[in-house]
């Protein structure tokens, strides 16, 4: 059962080839949203049938103050080349002050993953309110061109 | 074993026509733990819900995927079709392939892709779910409402006559709010104490309403449902019961010059034991012991408690904390007037004559200190020539309230009014810089003022009001006309703006509900939830959100009840199961989760040994007041607390799916 596990995954892996090929050139951006400002923002951008980057994964969650900073150093590990997290607005939290719990994190979050040898500029914060489509579309684009623009991005873990 | 089924909608072509559907589903059949993949045209109609039905039960499937549309779409609906098959509702993920691939992305390779990814994020997810009970709170089917204005007034009101218990606490000696101070409201010009008065009484004598005056409140614990108010009850030195209201202390006493009396805004003075007003509600008089004699010359004078027939002033009464338990609160604590003092340039405080609108009401009402008769503060006499200043306090960055006050254009229109109505051939000016006059019959209202009573409106600020040779003498900009305007006023009434009660952020702490930079009560959502506050079980009602006039203070007053009674209408409240929860074998007890918990959902519980031994202090997390934000987990070191749904576990599954 295990092996037929493995062979299955390796099936899956195969087939969506032509994707993974494009890989070098194409970064993967995992982004961790809240569910109730950021998530409903980048649906609005769906439909407003606005146009963005098709490079990154939504992962939502109740609130930023959910975001295990463990979450973007997996990330990382799994390959991802970016990391977006975003949430409501100071002020505006769901959840009164998870955003600022979230806020918090990051700054202190920073060092260490410099010390992980990760140029912290590939991780990105944004507050995005369930009104901003475009400002989500605006975050993914810059975000992205950014990523791409990085040097080392073949091997995140190498900053000198 | 993880059986899954996973179904891809193609919504018509919003999703067809961009990703290749037919690959996503054979691409899911391959991940595994998915036994049957397909797509379908419309997941949501009836034959696709059908269809989502039949696999759960013909696949006897333990959880469910649909690529599909948002979740904040559909989610409820697939949700409940589980329930119906017996399948935990929480097994039943969705991987948003419409509004954040389809119609996002234009390149359908790269689509697909990504649609594929996002649906196999969701499949691992699903696996790693647990089964989710939602959560019944039981209710405690009493409200207590804090103020007792319009609103709050309003909101026992209703709640009362739809049969349950209220509590009604009022920090000042009467109910009544701002809106007895009032003289004629806009736009009919019905007398204001004669439509408040009855609310009042009725209040006060409706056998649901427990009124508490002269009272505020001092704690507040617990959560929807199950709330523990305590109410200090302060000590008004009568015995209530006996009193009677005969009016015989207070006229007894001798400190009848020198205190000013607030409801008449400092126009009048009052005595130190006092009724705020002849119709207060109730009509018991409260010894205000910051100037009474008796209390500050060593208990000398008692001349009210001599006159008193009934002898029920008792010097010596101290205030009582009442302890409650209710289900339900309503915020109506109501609003404050802009301090004029800080536009210097119109000389409120240093001319006698220039008085606020509130002020102005009381000048003509027919109980305010001049017995409805308008005459100046400074000698008496009737004005002929009064120059009424709007946006006092409002709209203005400057001095912190951009804000529009919204009843200030319509207040002022009625006093231009009035004052034509008691002064004949009097004169009127106002200096505006918008009218705003929306609701019905508002404008109307603003033009006859203009056109009928002859009040000349003037589109401009004024720069500075000085004294001369008894008048006030009036500069100002026409800025439509462009000319400089001066004029000799006998009066100026500055239409001050609103600002939220002195303390309504400390009550806001209390309440544990949020408020804006202002200080006014912030709704769950300004649009579809107005009526409730952030904190499930608390509700808002009038000035205490923001500027809105009476019909609108009425208004939010009967949706919070309605609320309310809502709310009240089942025997127990449901929670989302999606809340957080400890593994109280590993928690070690450090309290790092209490403290980044905004809700106070976390407590202490001790874990004990068969013979009673405290083992060991865990944290526990009240249902009722979980939220599940997750906060919790993050500020947990030994990993011991986690959010149903969203669990750690979960999230990794979903990062490692996307390994590339």
């Amino acid at each position: 059962m295990e092996n037929n596990n493995t062979e299955k995954n390796q099936n899956f892996s195969d087939n969506s080839n032509k994707g993974i090929t494009a890989q070098n050139k194409e970064p993967r951006i995992i982004a961790f949203v809240c569910n109730w400002c950021t998530y409903n923002g980048a649906d609005l951008a769906g439909t407003s049938r606005m146009k963005y980057a098709d490079n990154v994964r939504v992962i939502k969650l109740p609130c930023t103050g959910r975001i295990d900073p463990l979450f973007v150093v997996e990330a990382f590990k799994k390959g991802a080349k970016g990391v977006l997290v975003s949430g409501c607005h100071p002020g505006d939290c769901h959840y009164t002050s998870g955003n600022y719990h979230s806020r918090r994190k990051y700054t202190a979050f920073r060092d260490l993953l410099s010390y992980l040898g990760v140029d912290i500029s590939r991780v990105e914060f944004s507050w995005i309110s369930a009104s901003e489509g475009n400002k989500w579309v605006s975050v993914i684009n810059d975000f992205t061109n950014k990523i791409k623009s990085l040097p080392n991005n073949s091997d995140i873990f190498s900053k000198k | 074993m993880a059986r899954i089924g996973v179904f891809v909608c193609w919504c018509g072509s919003n999703i067809a026509g961009t990703v290749d559907v037919k690959r996503v589903a054979e691409e899911a059949a391959k991940i595994p733990g998915v036994v049957e993949a397909i797509d379908y045209k419309y997941m949501c109609s009836d034959p696709g819900q059908n269809a989502f039905r039949n696999m759960i039960k013909d696949k006897n499937l333990t959880g469910v995927v649909l690529a599909a549309c948002s979740p904040h779409m559909h989610e409820n609906t697939f949700r409940k079709a589980a329930i119906k098959e017996g399948l935990n509702p929480y097994f039943v993920e969705i991987a948003n392939i419409r509004e954040q691939v389809s119609w996002v992305h234009e390149d359908k390779e790269k689509a697909t892709e990504k649609a594929i990814d996002l649906l196999k994020m969701m499949v691992e997810k699903v696996k790693r779910n647990k089964p989710i009970e939602d959560v019944r709170v039981p209710l405690t089917k009493k409200a207590l409402v804090i103020g007792g204005g319009i609103s709050g007034i309003q909101a026992a009101l209703d709640i009362a006559n739809g049969g349950v218990e209220v509590i009604l606490v009022e920090k000042e000696p009467s109910i009544g709010g701002k809106m007895i101070q009032l003289d004629e409201t806009f736009p009919t010009l019905d007398c204001s104490s004669c439509i408040m008065t009855p609310k009042m009484v009725e209040a006060y004598q409706h056998p649901n309403i427990k009124l508490y005056t002269y009272s505020e409140l001092e704690d507040v614990s617990g959560y929807i449902g199950n709330f523990n108010v305590k109410i200090r009850k302060k000590a008004r030195s009568i015995v209530e019961k006996d009193c009677t209201g005969c009016g015989d202390c207070w006229n007894a006493c001798p400190m009848h010059k020198n205190v000013k009396s607030e409801f008449n805004v400092n126009l009048s003075e009052r005595t130190a034991i006092y009724v705020p007003f002849p119709q207060a509600v109730p009509l018991i008089p409260v010894i205000d012991r910051s100037v009474c004699l008796h209390y500050k010359k060593g208990g000398k004078c008692q001349k009210c408690y001599d006159a008193c027939g009934p002898k029920c002033i008792n010097f010596d009464l101290q205030d009582e904390i009442i302890e409650e338990k209710v289900g339900a609160i309503v915020a109506a604590t109501g609003y404050d007037l802009m301090e004029n003092s800080l536009y210097g340039e119109y000389g409120y405080g240093q001319f006698k004559d220039v008085v606020s609108g509130l002020q102005f009401e009381r000048l003509l009402s027919a109980s305010g200190p001049t017995e409805g008769v308008i005459k100046r503060p400074s000698d008496g006499k009737t004005p002929e020539t009064i120059v009424f200043i709007q946006c006092v306090g409002s709209r203005d960055p400057e001095k912190g309230v951009p804000y529009c006050s919204k009843v200030c254009c319509m207040y002022t229109a009625k006093h231009a009014k009035l004052f034509a109505h008691k002064v004949h051939g009097s004169q009127s000016y106002v200096f505006y810089i918008d009218i705003r006059a929306t609701s019905k019959g508002y404008e109307e209202f603003v033009r006859s003022t203009m056109e009928n009573d002859g009040a000349i409106y003037l589109r401009g600020r004024v720069s500075k009001i000085y004294e001369n040779g008894g008048k006030l003498i009036v500069k100002g900009a026409d800025t439509l006309s462009g000319n400089q305007v001066e004029i000799a006023a006998d009066m100026v009434v500055l239409a001050t703006g609103v600002i939220p009660k002195k303390g309504s952020d400390k009550m806001a702490q209390m309440l544990g509900i949020s408020y804006d930079k202002y200080g006014f009560y912030t709704e769950s959502h300004p649009k579809l939830r107005p009526a409730e506050s952030s904190t499930a079980g608390i509700y808002l009602a009038g000035m205490a959100q923001g500027p809105r006039d009476i019909p609108e203070s009425v208004v939010s007053g009967s949706a919070a009840a309605s609320k309310i009674l809502g709310l009240f209408s089942k025997s127990e409240y449901e929670v989302e199961g999606t809340i957080a929860s400890v593994n109280k074998t590993t928690c070690v007890g450090c309290f790092y989760c209490q403290r980044v918990c905004a809700y106070s959902a976390i407590s202490k519980e001790e874990v004990k040994d068969r013979s009673g031994n405290v083992l060991k202090v865990v944290a526990n997390v009240n249902s009722g007041l979980c939220t599940g934000c997750g906060a919790c987990v993050n500020a947990c070191f030994s990993k011991s607390i986690d959010v149903r749904g969203f669990m750690d576990e979960q999230i990794f599954a979903e990062i490692k799916s996307l390994a590339v």
